[in-house]
């Protein structure tokens, strides 16, 4: 039993996700954003295994600043988004700060076209998307679950790209699975699922469609129980991307007996 | 010599950038990484904020990185 499961270890340890040509061993991204405190942001972090972690870019206060989050993230792939950005403009502004702050051509292109929603405006995202990719970016755009977008984006040069599995902090979860599946079948590049996981059950159902990693952060770092939760997702994300390798038997609508149909007891 | 800094009106006497962030990084207790700067909606290099000068009325954003999704 154990030399079977060590082989299913180096079976995973295989399926390493590439992104522009950085090879990955977790699939499971992680946000950084609205944990109880500092140092449980970074035990769940640790917990879910993540290799990359999202950072935001803001203006300094007069107030002053506590201390750094992100001596606590050492060691970790940055990728920070241009999150809150209403414009191509501004988001083009906000990576090359992030770029120049972070040390990192890698940016979550995040473009805000309506505030109560925080749906993507596509227009502005194709444009700053664009930019980006002609300026060295690798860019991984947060983008609507719409394969032509998703397509258009990776044609355009984007290293991946993150539809949304529905409002961003929604918990809602895959919305619409039909075309998630549909996106992660066609798409030349990773599929991330970025936005509305709300438990483990979300990231198995994205990753069983074929996402080749999850983006989360309000799921844990608003769990009853953040570390807990984190650990969850990591082996959420793992199970789903097993099953979805392994192939899942077809719906039936009817009964099928698992067991021997010859040799029964009895009469 | 006014500036304005992360859109607020400041005084400052700082020739270059780099002055300018030793003092704005003692009063706001800023950590040495994770910052960026741009001077007049262009991002200046770490390595070039020494050699590059402010003038009046120059609009600089400091701004780091956070906590993020």
């Amino acid at each position: 039993m154990a030399h079977h499961d060590t082989n299913l270890a180096a079976q995973a340890g295989d399926d390493l996700l590439e992104i522009a040509g950085q090879k990955l061993a977790s699939r499971l991204f992680i946000g950084t954003a609205g944990y109880p405190s500092q140092g449980i942001m970074a035990d769940s972090v640790r917990a879910s295994g993540a290799e990359v972690v999202t950072a935001s870019i803001r203006r300094v206060s007069l107030q002053g600043h506590g201390s750094d989050t992100f001596q606590k993230l050492k060691g970790k792939r940055f990728l920070p988004n241009t999150a809150g950005c209403e414009t191509a403009r501004d988001a083009i502004m906000t990576a090359e700060l992030a770029r120049e702050a972070l040390d990192t051509t890698w940016i979550k292109v995040e473009v805000i076209g309506n505030r109560e929603t925080l749906y993507p405006d596509v227009v502005e995202l194709m444009e700053a998307c664009r930019h980006l990719v002609d300026d060295g970016f690798t860019v991984l755009p947060y983008c609507n679950d719409d394969p032509v977008i998703c397509e258009r984006l990776a044609d355009m040069g984007c290293a991946a790209v993150m539809p949304m599995g529905s409002l961003i902090g929604s918990g809602m979860g895959v919305a619409n699975p039909a075309n998630l599946e549909l996106i992660c079948r066609r798409s030349p590049v990773p599929v991330i699922v970025d936005a509305g996981i709300g438990t483990a059950s979300d990231a198995v159902i994205a990753m069983e469609l074929g996402a080749a990693a999850c983006l989360i952060n309000t799921a844990v770092a608003k769990a009853d129980d953040p570390v807990r939760m984190a650990a969850a997702m990591r082996h959420a994300v793992e199970a789903g991307r097993l099953a979805h390798l392994a192939g899942r038997i077809p719906r039936r609508g009817r009964a099928e007996p698992s067991s021997p149909q010859l040799g029964l007891v009895g009469s | 010599m006014k500036l304005i800094v992360n859109g607020e009106p400041r005084e400052h006497e700082a020739g270059n950038v780099a002055a300018l962030f030793a003092i704005e990084a003692e009063e706001r207790a800023l950590p040495a990484e994770g910052i960026a700067i741009a001077l007049n909606g262009r991002v200046v290099r770490r390595t070039d904020w020494a050699e590059t000068p402010l003038s009046e009325g120059d609009r600089i954003e400091i701004v780091r990185a956070m906590q993020g999704g």
